[in-house]
């Protein structure tokens, strides 16, 4: 009966471990029961795949002869502008970063077919990357423009480090008003023309594990076809939202900081996306194991669809006002079956997050487990859970007197 | 009556010669030129929609094969990138007549070319922009 993670590494290590995808272990549950099925079980894998838009990655490219200090300058990756607040040679290329010239929504709707998601995808899949800068010039640092080709594997460090991924739950978008919407929840159109969501649901990482009781600061996981690691809670982390009794919230609650070295990662897992009429974006993989240590952690992992429960926004009006005005609630079964139901009126639903390649995920962590190739770790540290009381602040504006 | 959408590709030796006029004065038919793109010495496209009896389409369509003629229905020109296409679903709804379609047992999401009218609304709705328009 092996219950600490310890315990479960040797098993690993033997390719010993019984592994099944978070899809799988619904069944399994059901068939074995809870107690039988936690004696037995070691690990339920979990995945999604979707726009993730607060990713991005740091990069140090080596210090040119004579020497430059790009802190404080201008840099561009193929025309998308890097941030270079940093010391001499380090950069941050955003997922959202766009270029100087592109249109953005002038041409309504603006079709950002290339940003700083792009960058990453092509840097990862090995591409050359033009690096085009300008600098200030210092006695130490005295050059002033640099132009060259860089490449992933000439970089010193080229680290994924994205401050909020894999969303625990989220917004199901609708528009109630007249005109076509370009959102970051896909095209919605008009008199609640269709319904959108992006939640990997049942197989997603968080709503695996509700109470963040596996999770936490450390834990090792597939990041972007590689490995990476839960480097803190994600920005807007709120665990306090409204739950279900099974512990799911009803709507974006938890969120991963996670940071991985890119050098291992691939472009079939990170993915440049163009949101039309929003901006670029990157799809991430992310996926996480969550260790089968007690009865409890078994039962959160064999949550349904059925069970998990997506609130709708119109997003023509209460969304971007900021309003908490929910039209409705509806499950990812629903969701998925390609029509709900919403004020009288059969809408078609569309998802944005891809569940045929998070289950791939799913898989392909339990593959690496199963053939001792991945390893858990514990975490150093927990998140912050329901009863920290930490919720999600509006800003409040207080305006600036001249 | 027939009304349909097709794509011809002329051959180079076809380029200099008046085939289309033919398909007003011998068959009667009407059509509708959406996009053309013919060059002396060259190989040249023609999308083309095409109106009339059901008899002299089938005359017509006959005539411009048995010229060398390559016809193609429209649809075929809409095409998936499989490589780039992640399955997310996001045009499903964008479709204006479901030739997407979430297939519910194994959650990929089907392109059925046959339905495509080729609009082209799918492209820059597509996310990945696995969706491209071929001529």
């Amino acid at each position: 009966m092996p219950k600490t993670i310890e315990e479960i590494n040797l098993k690993i290590k033997n390719g010993e471990a019984v592994v099944f995808t978070a899809e799988e272990i619904i069944s399994v549950v059901k068939e074995k029961g809870l107690k039988k099925a936690t004696e037995e079980v070691d690990v339920v894998t979990t995945g999604t795949f979707g726009p993730m838009c607060s990713s991005g990655a740091y990069l140090n490219i080596g210090h040119s002869q004579p020497r430059i200090k790009l802190g404080g300058g201008r840099v561009y990756l193929n025309d998308v502008p890097a941030y270079t607040g940093l010391a001499a040679v380090d950069i941050f290329i955003g997922a959202t970063a766009t270029p100087d010239d592109d249109p953005r929504n002038k041409v309504y709707p603006g079709e950002f077919n290339y940003g700083g998601g792009h960058v990453i995808e092509e840097l990862v899949a090995g591409k050359d990357i033009r690096l085009e800068a300008t600098a200030y010039g210092t006695d130490c640092y005295p050059r002033k423009k640099l132009e060259t080709w860089i490449n992933l594997k000439d970089l010193n460090e080229a680290v994924l480090f994205n401050m909020r991924n894999a969303y625990q739950n989220y917004n199901v978008a609708t528009n109630l008003s007249n005109k076509t919407l370009y959102t970051y929840m896909g095209i919605l159109k008009h008199n609640l023309g269709n319904v959108t969501y992006c939640s990997a649901g049942q197989l997603s990482p968080l709503l695996n594990d509700p109470y963040y009781k596996t999770i936490g600061i450390g834990t090792k996981v597939f990041f972007g076809g590689g490995v990476g690691y839960v480097a803190w809670q994600g920005t807007q982390f709120n665990p306090t939202v409204p739950r279900t009794e099974n512990g799911v919230p009803k709507g974006g609650a938890g969120t991963l900081a996670l940071i991985g070295d890119l050098k291992q990662m691939s472009s079939r897992w990170l993915v440049g996306t163009s949101m039309l009429g929003y901006g670029p974006t990157l799809t991430v993989g992310v996926g996480v194991p969550i260790p089968i240590l007690s009865e409890e952690i078994l039962k959160y992992t064999t949550v349904t669809d059925e069970e998990i429960i997506g609130t709708i926004y119109d997003y023509s009006d209460a969304y971007p006002n900021r309003r908490a005005e929910p039209i409705g609630e509806v499950t990812y079964a629903q969701l998925r079956s390609g029509k709900i139901t919403l004020q009288g009126k059969k809408v078609p639903t569309a998802s944005l997050s891809s569940y045929p390649r998070a289950l791939e995920i799913a898989n392909t962590l339990k593959e690496w487990l199963k053939t001792g190739k991945f390893e858990l770790t514990e975490p150093v540290a927990p998140l912050p859970s329901v009863e920290s009381g930490l919720t999600f602040k509006p800003l409040k504006e207080r305006p600036i007197e001249h | 009556m027939v009304s349909k959408k097709i794509v011809l590709h002329f051959p180079k030796r076809l380029v200099d010669r008046p085939i289309v006029y033919h398909l007003i004065k011998d068959f009667s038919l009407e059509f509708n030129i959406l996009k053309a793109s013919v060059t002396p010495e060259q190989e040249g496209l023609m999308v083309l929609e095409l109106k009339g009896k059901q008899e002299d389409y089938d005359k017509g369509i006959h005539y411009l094969t048995g010229n060398g003629v390559i016809i193609e229905s429209l649809s075929q020109n809409v095409i998936r990138n499989e490589g780039r296409c992640t399955h997310c679903g996001a045009c499903v709804t964008v479709c204006p007549v479901g030739a997407f379609e979430l297939d519910t047992v194994s959650r990929q999401t089907k392109f059925h070319n046959s339905k495509c009218i080729a609009c082209g609304l799918c492209i820059k709705a597509c996310p990945p922009r696995a969706m491209e328009l071929h001529f």
